[in-house]
């Protein structure tokens, strides 16, 4: 590279980083021809700017994805059984997987009774080498069309770390299979890669949890998700973002959706210095019933960007999603949302609505919905809503005796809950309204006041 | 020392004047009623007392047992007593009337300190059927959606669990039908006692019949001009303000 590429602050590469990645990586030959075809790519698209469409209102990027290290797994394994411990955020579960960093710090044994009907709940590597085919059918197939095709080529060139979930035609699972990917080291990269595989008429649900392992080191996340339903199938995938505040996080998801499908996705946001998220869905097939749903807790200065994409391709087929984001402090959020409805997608009912609690006059609510309908005969429709803690009702909560930060985490459940109620699994709704309640306390920016700690949850009227 | 102190009160909104020195008295065990015709300041006033902030308070101040309250965060009035019924109460959506309660309660606890949830409930049941309020509705959404006799209803049912030194109640009665006003008067009789003072505002006497005020304050123009017993409720009622007005106006403020 030439000089002046390296004093950019997009410069690629730092100091051969890819190199030494490359030179140590385990996968196969075959697999790192795809990296370095990947790096090749990463290093030809240029970084995307704010001015463009797909990142309004978006901060500078402020980081150099190409300087990252990959921490070896000599250095992270000594935290491994500290982190495996704290992995916990589900217990009842069909399975479970930790990466520490890209590594396998832990896995759980499949029961007997999945092995045999064919389930697949595996590392990438291991899946590899065991069903070439089945990874190859499906791993690198997919990019993003959402703004972040240069991070998503970084994330094919580094990922090793990730796992392919494959549930055959017809067997159906009722216990969620569990994924922890940790963030643990001063500056990791972290490439965490999600590969579902529904087969036809099965049925799974997936949670993935992404945290880091100490408050107060940087790190640089980049993870893809791609699901694949085929016909029948019924995926609920639930995403829990948790890194610390001074991760850079992106998430890259893409849902493949094939006939009569059910598909549900929730996302929990609350970590990372900025988080980039983008989420598309193809409907490929009619009867298809696919439900999107988010919530986000920004506060300080973080910044969440959300930039989704559904697509109908195929008539009879309905999309709905809802993005909720409660602001506080100065933070921001951006929501971008398209429906687009190919002129053969007759009879679609897609719906996109983002709403935003506005919890302190500093922060920042950005909506930018969109359609774009070919077809004539379909129900569409977009909306977006912010509205404001009123100082009205803030002084009826503070005239009560409760702190300006217990009401506002009272008025966030509040705006959370119906979302909340879909999680559908009541440990991981517990667990999730204590993360939540968490980012209540502690703050950078909030008034200390004694007893900040309501319990919001009701216990039920005799 | 034991009072709420008024003492000698100027505020104002928008750079209008809507206190005009007025000095009250409220002492523990008492309860009095604050009379006077629409727009003279009676809201204005709570609110003061509550610490709004949308008001500048110009002079005077405001003891709570010899506390100075001017000038301090609504919380922390809240916590040294003060608690004000709202004439209008505000709707919060998401937000269950027990959830809301019970943060007020813990609010008031000890760092580290937790609310016994199990006794918690029991208390909120019993102070529920006491103000006839369905025990239902201690899961949904404070005031979303109710009568207006409903909320009001909740406005004590709240000032009951939190049992405060001193209370403002103001208008309580404005929406009331005749039984609800019965029962509202019977929980708020039950909470008078020698360590709580009591500031009632109405336009009716009606609600005094109830709640029988050891004072009675008339409040024109932002001051108080007149302050006697329970009779004098009795003769506003059926002398209406302007003989107070009539009155004034032959005497310079
Ligand atoms: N935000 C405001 N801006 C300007 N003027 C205000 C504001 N709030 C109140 N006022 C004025 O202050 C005066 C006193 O109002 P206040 O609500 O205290 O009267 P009140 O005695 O409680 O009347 P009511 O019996 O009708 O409840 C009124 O003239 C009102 O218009
Ligand atoms: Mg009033």
């Amino acid at each position: 590279m030439d000089s002046t590429e390296i004093s950019s602050p997009e410069v690629t590469d730092l100091g051969g980083a890819f190199e030494r990645h490359l030179a140590l990586s385990v996968v196969p030959p075959r697999w790192k021809e795809w990296k370095r075809k990947h790096w090749d790519h990463y290093r030809e698209l240029p970084m995307p700017r704010p001015r463009e469409q797909s990142w309004r209102f978006a901060s500078r990027i402020d980081f150099d994805p190409g300087g990252i290290t990959l921490p070896s797994l000599a250095e992270v394994e000594s935290s491994f059984p500290e982190i495996v411990g704290q992995s916990d955020l589900v217990r009842e579960q069909a399975g479970r997987l930790v990466f520490v960093d890209n590594h396998l710090a832990d896995r759980t044994e499949l029961p007997a009774e999945l092995v045999e009907k064919g389930v697949v709940f595996q590392p990438l590597l291991e899946a590899m080498e065991r069903d070439p085919d089945l990874v190859e059918r499906y791993l690198f197939q997919e990019s993003t069309n959402l703004g972040s095709e240069k991070f998503h080529a970084l994330h094919n060139a580094y990922t090793e770390g990730g796992y392919l979930l494959h549930v055959p035609d017809n067997v159906e699972v009722d216990l969620p299979f569990v994924v922890h990917h940790w963030h643990a080291m001063a500056g990791a990269g972290v490439f965490p890669h999600i590969l579902v595989v529904a087969g036809r008429n099965s049925r799974l649900s997936v949670v993935d949890v992404q945290q880091s392992w100490q408050p107060d080191r940087e790190g640089f996340i980049c993870a893809v998700g791609n699901v694949f339903a085929a016909d029948g199938a019924r995926v609920f995938r639930k995403t829990i973002q948790n890194f610390n505040p001074r991760a850079v996080s992106f998430q890259l998801d893409t849902n493949n959706v094939e006939r009569d499908t059910t598909v549900r996705s929730i996302n929990l946001n609350l970590g990372s210095r900025r988080a980039r998220f983008e989420n598309e869905v193809r409907i490929n097939g009619s009867g298809a019933d696919v439900k999107l749903y988010s919530l986000t807790v920004a506060k300080d200065h973080q910044e969440f960007d959300q930039r989704t994409l559904q697509i109908h391709n195929a008539p009879h087929a309905t999309s709905d999603l809802l993005y909720k984001n409660a602001l506080l402090d100065e933070s921001r959020t951006i929501f971008s949302g398209l429906i687009k409805v190919a002129e053969e997608a007759q009879e679609t009912d897609a719906y996109q609505t983002n709403r935003n609690l506005l919890l302190n006059e500093q922060a920042q609510a950005n909506s930018l919905p969109g359609l774009e309908i070919e077809a004539n005969d379909v129900k569409c429709s977009h909306g977006a809503t912010t509205s404001q803690l009123d100082p009205e009702e803030l002084f009826y909560f503070l005239q009560r005796g409760i702190p300006r930060r217990v009401a506002q985490q009272l008025m966030v459940f509040g705006f959370f809950e119906e979302v909340i109620e879909q999680f559908d699994h009541e440990e991981l709704e517990e667990n999730l309204r204590a993360l939540i309640r968490e980012q209540f306390s502690g703050d950078v920016l909030a008034q200390p006041t004694p007893g900040a700690h309501a319990e919001p949850e009701e216990t039920p009227a005799s | 020392m034991s009072q709420l102190e008024i003492r000698n009160l100027s505020a104002s909104i928008e750079g209008q004047e809507i206190l005009k020195n007025l000095s009250l008295a409220v002492p523990k065990g008492e309860v009095h009623a604050l009379m006077g015709p629409n727009g003279t300041g009676k809201s204005t006033l709570a609110k003061v007392l509550a610490g709004h902030e949308d008001y500048e308070v110009t002079g005077g101040s405001v003891l709570l047992d010899g506390e100075e309250i001017l000038g301090k965060e609504p919380d922390e009035i809240a916590h040294a007593g003060l608690f004000l019924a709202f004439q209008y109460p505000l709707e919060i959506p998401g937000v269950s009337i027990a959830n809301f309660i019970r943060a007020a309660l813990q609010s008031r606890l000890a760092e580290g300190e937790k609310l016994d949830a199990p006794a918690y409930y029991k208390r909120l049941h019993e102070k529920m059927d006491l103000l006839q309020i369905d025990r239902k509705f201690s899961s949904r959404a404070l005031n979303e959606g109710f009568s207006g006799g409903e909320k009001k209803r909740c406005e004590i049912l709240q000032m009951s669990m939190l049992e405060p030194s001193y209370c403002v109640m103001d208008e309580t009665d404005s929406g009331l039908d005749i039984d609800a006003l019965k029962v509202v008067a019977n929980g708020v009789n039950l909470m008078r006692g020698p360590d709580r003072g009591i500031l009632v505002i109405t336009h009716y006497q009606r609600l005094l019949d109830y709640i029988v005020p050891d004072k009675v304050h008339v409040m024109y123009d932002g001051r108080i001009v007149r302050t006697g017993d329970s009779e004098l409720a009795k003769e506003l009622e059926s002398r209406g303000y302007d003989w107070v007005r009539e009155e004034l106006a032959g005497s310079p403020a």
